[in-house]
């Protein structure tokens, strides 16, 4: 039925060509068809790539103007509020790219805020890939690769938001390399060679520069393809549902859904970035002035994504020691380089830590719900909290002058915070998680609570209830409980000593603690009775159904459905008795 | 789950199966032609707006001028140029979005699909020709025979980025023999004795009876105006920058040296002790200064200590007089440090 | 009378476009704002006794019968006529409540009862007069150089763009985009609360004068990026793109994943 147009034949003519010379076809042959899962989470990760590569795009742009240079000029370009001011040339060409090339303020803008959602969409995608277990085995490579694309783009963001030299940016970059100074040993030659001298010297723009736009971008360019052809190799992770187990992928095949639906969302999401780049102003540079490093303006602030780090710094106490005549600057290293070293060592750790408390070898295609791994989930939890709380540090001051209170007590309060929120939403969740697990072994072996009371004709009353759907019988039982591992013996049966039985033990009740406490399934046997239980009570409803459909009477009176042939008021029944 | 019955049967496709289990209702454009027609027209529409909206970007690029400035409501007063630009390439981009998705969900087949995974670990014979392959290797190299090649080689490709670790060291020419070392260099600013205290970026020496009880100056040393000819200035400006304070002489409760101060007026560092940020936030009635990255907190009145907030050392202070003609200046550089701690400063 | 719209020609004439625009705006302003400046400097005896008498009904309670102050109020020798103005006119005196500081609200006294009350402090000891329409125009001024010293000297309590922030313990530097010259001039003559005084002998009338064209400027700018988000910087703008930027993009991707019907 199909025809061939010419472009087509082309098409084929050059399919052919590449395929004498790379064996191209056989790829198609497997891949055309490849099927991908659809769930809107699942595009949280693609918004990541989208934006990457829309800030890819305006970023050369940008490099076209941009003179990453810190030899001072006088400025006389159109912006006459710093008209013959002295300012460094990287902060004049952005001047010159915001107010006197067109459009050039649209793409600086679009430049920032797809930077931002980069971040941003990077973290909320690891949060799903996080809660939903897809980091399990075989994709622990992929979440390593996943924890180094996000310290990449903190360090793509922070590089390019300090290119600029204006006021703001200028001083990050002072913060900066203060934290680079309390660096034990190293850090004072280490903040020297970095800055070619003191601060802030003549060099750094220029050696940001090319930190910024080849070393770190190159870098996340080789680190997303690993991801992506990882992800094309082990097929994508999908929810549980009907019809899905942890052996194959329900979805849509690449051509040409997906290809439509994901080539369609690439341009949903530049067309969003280039909207809001073109209706929200982000970083108005010349609103900051340029960077002299005796000015400085209240509400100094980092983007959003290093805001938690200006939140550890903001609340750490004031600890400082002098060792032997050298100076270690607790209050500097512990929040911004040694908090920040164990929060993305741990990240990268977490799935070998999980696989070896869990002893969990086994391959895992159907996501968990996060409710199914209560520990998991409570930890997650924790560790944003722990987040949010250094977050509303690094706004203390904008959330002090909004809702006219006092800095110094938001401080305090979350000095305190840090040690008391995260550990109760932790203990929260978990409980929630396991309340929730018990409701749906309830819902397996009861139905749906109608919420109907109903009369039987010997007066008894019960409340109706309703089978599961097909879907969600398959969601709940797609939980697969892992035993925890059992408690190792101090001898074995020779009455050898187990070497190894102060680590086994601490694993094997860590593993307790991990998924001990979860509520087993009902074996498929009281699954069916459950269900069989469920419908009978549907069948006692059958009669009054077909009383209703008889008369179009309702028979529901006060919250209570009446059997065909009882009294349906109070006064009907006061009449029987 | 054995009490669920298959629902409905498609027929399958190119290398996949149908789904065993899922219902599929028939969509409108599956079943009225009319409903089809309709969504044909809509995601053709979208394309044309798309095109449509890239002539507008063109027209809008040439006739807008990049100064116009208007009225939006909500927005302000914004420039035209740069909200036309970016609605109308914004939109005609979005519109080729949504156009290629209503068409997949509306147009394109929506039965999900199966297709079948495979482990990821490889079969056995494929791990032990690996293996064999490997073994092999080993063999015909002699890579186990020779253990001083090996231990050679070894010790050659850990030793080879090395020179590349010394080619960093010019990332900073200086700190060589006789060349100040990185603490000495933050150790000192231009600030020396008899050395004028002038008003930053105004360049006016100052009379002590210019400074009011509860006056601020951002100063900076006169000296700094020379280093600007030179190599201009940041670098000693970021060390050197100071603020003067007046108080009630009977309010100063500390200092950190005897008649470091000038009648009530105390000099002290301007940049933050804790990672360097500059600070001028002073409170007049308090006498508390504030730095505005990481609200450490310093009393001038007593001796710049710390009060609160994450700094651990006090606000240096720089100690000053009047000099023959009455102007303040400097009695000498500071006595410590200024800015953020470094590993070196003891 | 905005300055990108003046841009669109030769940059001199823009400046000098500019200029004639900050003219007629601080005219403008310093006109309505600014009547009797000349009355209140020349101040008669009857005006001192009418202010005596306003002093003592409704400040000598804090500040003391003689004004030289109490625990619950400073003296108030010395701090001129400029202070009054400022403090009283603002609405920040009389205090409303105890608090961390003293909030701006509509003033309690009308324009001749400031006056009096500021000739009768004024008559208690010498200090800054009520800045007169001529101090407080900031015609011609250089606006690049006034911003060169507001980031000096006032951006580290009001920020950069003038939008106010927070100071220690629940005092705060005020929002600045409402502020009319003779108030800026009064404030860093007199040193009102927390704020330091900025003498004419450290930053000159003329460099004041920079200052306020300056904040001026601020006020009246345009934002050329569009939607500006109230010029707080990072905070702000990861606010809107955690909410509606990611509401836009999460939207669109359930939207994707929705079976048509």
């Amino acid at each position: 039925m199909s025809t061939t147009s010419p472009v087509e034949t082309a098409g084929a003519g050059a399919a052919t060509y590449v395929d004498q010379r790379l064996g191209s076809n056989k790829f198609l042959a497997r891949n055309l068809g490849k099927v991908f899962p659809d769930h809107w989470s699942f595009m949280l990760g693609e918004i990541a790539l989208y934006s990457f590569l829309v800030v890819l795009l305006t970023g050369t742009y940008l490099t076209l103007f941009f003179k990453p240079s810190m030899v001072e000029v006088i400025y006389d370009g159109s912006y006459v509020p710093l008209k013959g001011v002295s300012m460094s040339e990287a902060y004049s060409s952005t001047l010159d790219i915001s107010f006197d090339v067109r459009g050039g303020l649209l793409i600086r803008q679009m430049h920032h805020w797809a930077a931002l959602i980069f971040v941003a969409s990077m973290s909320v995608h690891m949060f799903r890939v996080f809660f939903t277990g897809a980091f399990r085995k075989p994709r622990e490579f992929n979440w390593i690769i996943g924890v180094v694309l996000v310290t990449l783009g903190l360090g793509a963001g922070f590089s390019g938001y300090s290119l600029p030299d204006d006021l703001l940016s200028g001083t990050g970059l002072q913060i900066a390399r203060g934290i680079v100074q309390s660096i034990p040993v190293i850090g004072t030659w280490g903040a020297f060679l970095l800055f070619g001298g003191e601060f802030p010297g003549t060099d750094f723009i220029s050696r940001l520069y090319a930190i910024h736009i080849l070393l770190i971008p190159g870098l996340i360019l080789a680190m997303v393809t690993v991801h992506l052809i990882m992800v094309f190799t082990q097929k994508h992770t999908q929810f549980p549902g009907p019809g899905r187990t942890n052996d194959n992928v329900v979805g849509y095949p690449l051509m040409p859904v997906y290809m439509a639906k994901a080539g369609g969302f690439f341009f949903i999401v530049f067309g969003i970035i280039a909207l809001v780049g073109g209706l929200v102003s982000i970083n108005p540079i010349w609103v900051f002035g340029p960077y002299t490093p005796d000015q400085v303006s209240a509400a100094t602030q980092p983007d959003w994504y290093i805001g938690w780090l200006d939140g550890a710094l903001r609340t750490m106490p004031n600890l400082e020691s002098h060792i032997a005549g050298f100076t270690l600057s607790w209050n500097v290293l512990v929040p911004a380089v040694i908090i920040p070293g164990i929060i993305f060592t741990a990240l990268g750790a977490y799935p070998f830590i999980e696989a070896w408390v869990t002893g969990d070898k086994s391959e895992h295609h159907l996501l968990d719900r996060p409710r199914n791994a209560p520990t998991r989930t409570g930890l997650g939890v924790m560790a944003i909290t722990f987040y949010l709380l250094l977050f509303i540090g690094g706004g203390n001051d904008l959330i002090a002058s909004a809702f006219n209170m006092s800095f110094n007590s938001i401080i305090w309060f979350l000095r305190i915070s840090y040690f008391v929120l995260p550990p109760l939403m932790f203990v929260l969740t978990r409980r929630i998680c396991l309340g929730l697990q018990r409701r749906d072994r309830e819902k397996l072996l009861h139905g749906y609570e109608a919420g109907r009371i109903l009369r039987l004709p010997h007066g008894e009353f019960i409340e109706a209830h309703e089978p599961l759907s097909v879907k969600e019988l398959a969601v709940i039982t797609s939980k697969t409980d892992i035993a925890p591992i059992p408690t190792p013996q101090k001898t074995d049966i020779d009455g050898v000593k187990n070497k190894k039985y102060a680590i086994q033990s601490r694993r094997s009740k860590l593993s307790h603690f991990f998924y001990g406490e979860n509520v087993p399934l009902p074996s498929a046997a009281e699954i069916e009775a459950g269900q069989a239980h469920v419908a009978a009570d549907a069948a006692l409803e059958a009669p009054l159904h077909a009383y209703e459909d008889a008369d179009q009477i309702s028979t529901f009176h006060g919250g209570v459905l009446h059997h065909p042939g009882m009294a349906a008021t109070n006064a009907e029944q006061q009449n029987e008795h | 789950m054995t009490d669920i019955t298959p629902h409905g049967s498609q027929p399958a496709k190119l290398g996949h199966s149908p789904v065993a289990d899922v219902p599929h209702v028939l969509r409108a454009t599956d079943t009225n032609p009319k409903a089809a027609k309709r969504a044909e027209r809509q995601v053709a529409s979208m394309f044309l707006l798309s095109i449509i909206l890239v002539i507008a970007f063109i027209v809008c690029y040439v006739t807008i001028d990049k100064d116009t400035v208007v009225y939006i409501p909500v927005f302000g007063e914004v420039a035209l140029l740069t909200i036309m630009l970016g609605l109308t390439s914004g939109l005609s981009i979005l519109l080729i979005g949504a156009g290629a998705i209503q068409w997949a969900k509306k147009l394109m087949p929506d039965v999900e699909v199966v297709q079948m995974r495979h482990e990821m670990a490889s079969p056995a014979d494929a791990t032990a020709e690996a293996a064999a392959n490997y073994e092999r290797g080993k063999e015909e190299s002699g890579f186990a025979r020779y253990p001083i090649i090996r231990r050679t080689l070894i010790g050659a490709m850990a030793l080879f980025p090395i020179p590349a670790l010394f080619l960093l060291r010019d990332l900073w020419s200086g700190g060589l023999s006789g060349k100040a070392s990185p603490d000495e260099i933050l150790s000192h600013t231009l600030w020396r004795k008899g050395e004028r205290i002038v008003v930053d970026e105004t360049y006016q020496p100052i009379k002590p009876e210019d400074l009011p009880v509860g006056g601020l100056v951002s100063a900076v040393p006169a000296n700094l105006m020379e280093e600007q000819e030179l190599s201009g200035n940041l670098d000693a400006r970021g060390k050197a920058a100071i603020i003067l304070v007046r108080m009630d002489p009977t309010e100063i409760v500390a200092q950190q040296g005897d008649g470091w101060d000038y009648q009530g007026i105390v000099a002290y560092s301007k940049i933050c002790t804790h990672v360097g940020c500059p600070i001028a936030l002073y409170e007049q009635r308090t006498h508390h200064l504030l730095c505005p990255c990481h609200q450490s907190t310093f009393d001038l009145a007593n001796a710049g200590a710390v009060v609160f907030g994450p700094a651990a050392r006090n606000m240096p202070q720089l100690p000053i007089g009047v000099d023959n003609e009455g102007y303040l200046v400097a009695l000498d550089d500071f006595a410590q440090p200024v800015g953020p701690s470094f590993w070196e400063r003891g | 009378m905005k300055f990108l719209a003046a841009r669109r020609r030769n940059p001199l004439v823009a400046l000098g476009l500019l200029l004639a625009a900050l003219v007629a705006v601080g005219g403008g302003y310093a006109a309505i704002a600014n009547v009797q400046p000349a009355q209140a400097s020349a101040s008669s005896q009857t005006q001192v006794e009418e202010g005596k008498k306003l002093y003592l009904a409704g400040c000598s309670s804090c500040h003391g019968m003689e004004a030289q102050g109490t625990a619950n109020g400073p003296t108030l020798l010395g701090v001129g006529a400029a202070a009054v103005d400022f403090q009283v006119s603002s609405g920040r005196m009389p205090l409303a409540a105890p608090g961390a500081q003293a909030v701006a609200k509509a003033p309690s006294y009308n324009e001749e009862q400031v006056a009096a009350l500021a000739a009768y402090v004024a008559s208690l000891a010498p200090g800054p007069a009520i800045p007169t329409e001529e101090d407080a125009s900031f015609e011609g001024a250089n606006v690049a150089q006034g911003g060169v010293l507001f980031r000096t000297n006032c951006a580290q309590c009001h920020q950069a763009a003038g939008q106010g922030a927070a100071l220690t313990q629940g005092k705060w530097a005020p929002n600045l985009m409402q502020a009319e010259p003779k108030e800026i001039l009064e404030a860093m003559l007199t040193g009102p609360q927390s704020m330091p005084v900025f003498s004419d002998g450290t930053l000159p009338l003329e460099n004041k004068k920079q200052i306020i064209a300056y904040i001026n400027n601020l006020q009246n700018a345009s934002s050329p990026g569009g939607l500006d988000l109230g010029r707080l910087g990072p905070v702000t703008e990861g606010l809107f793109l955690w909410t509606a930027v990611f509401a836009a993009l999460i939207g669109a991707a359930i939207w994707i994943g929705i079976k048509a019907r």
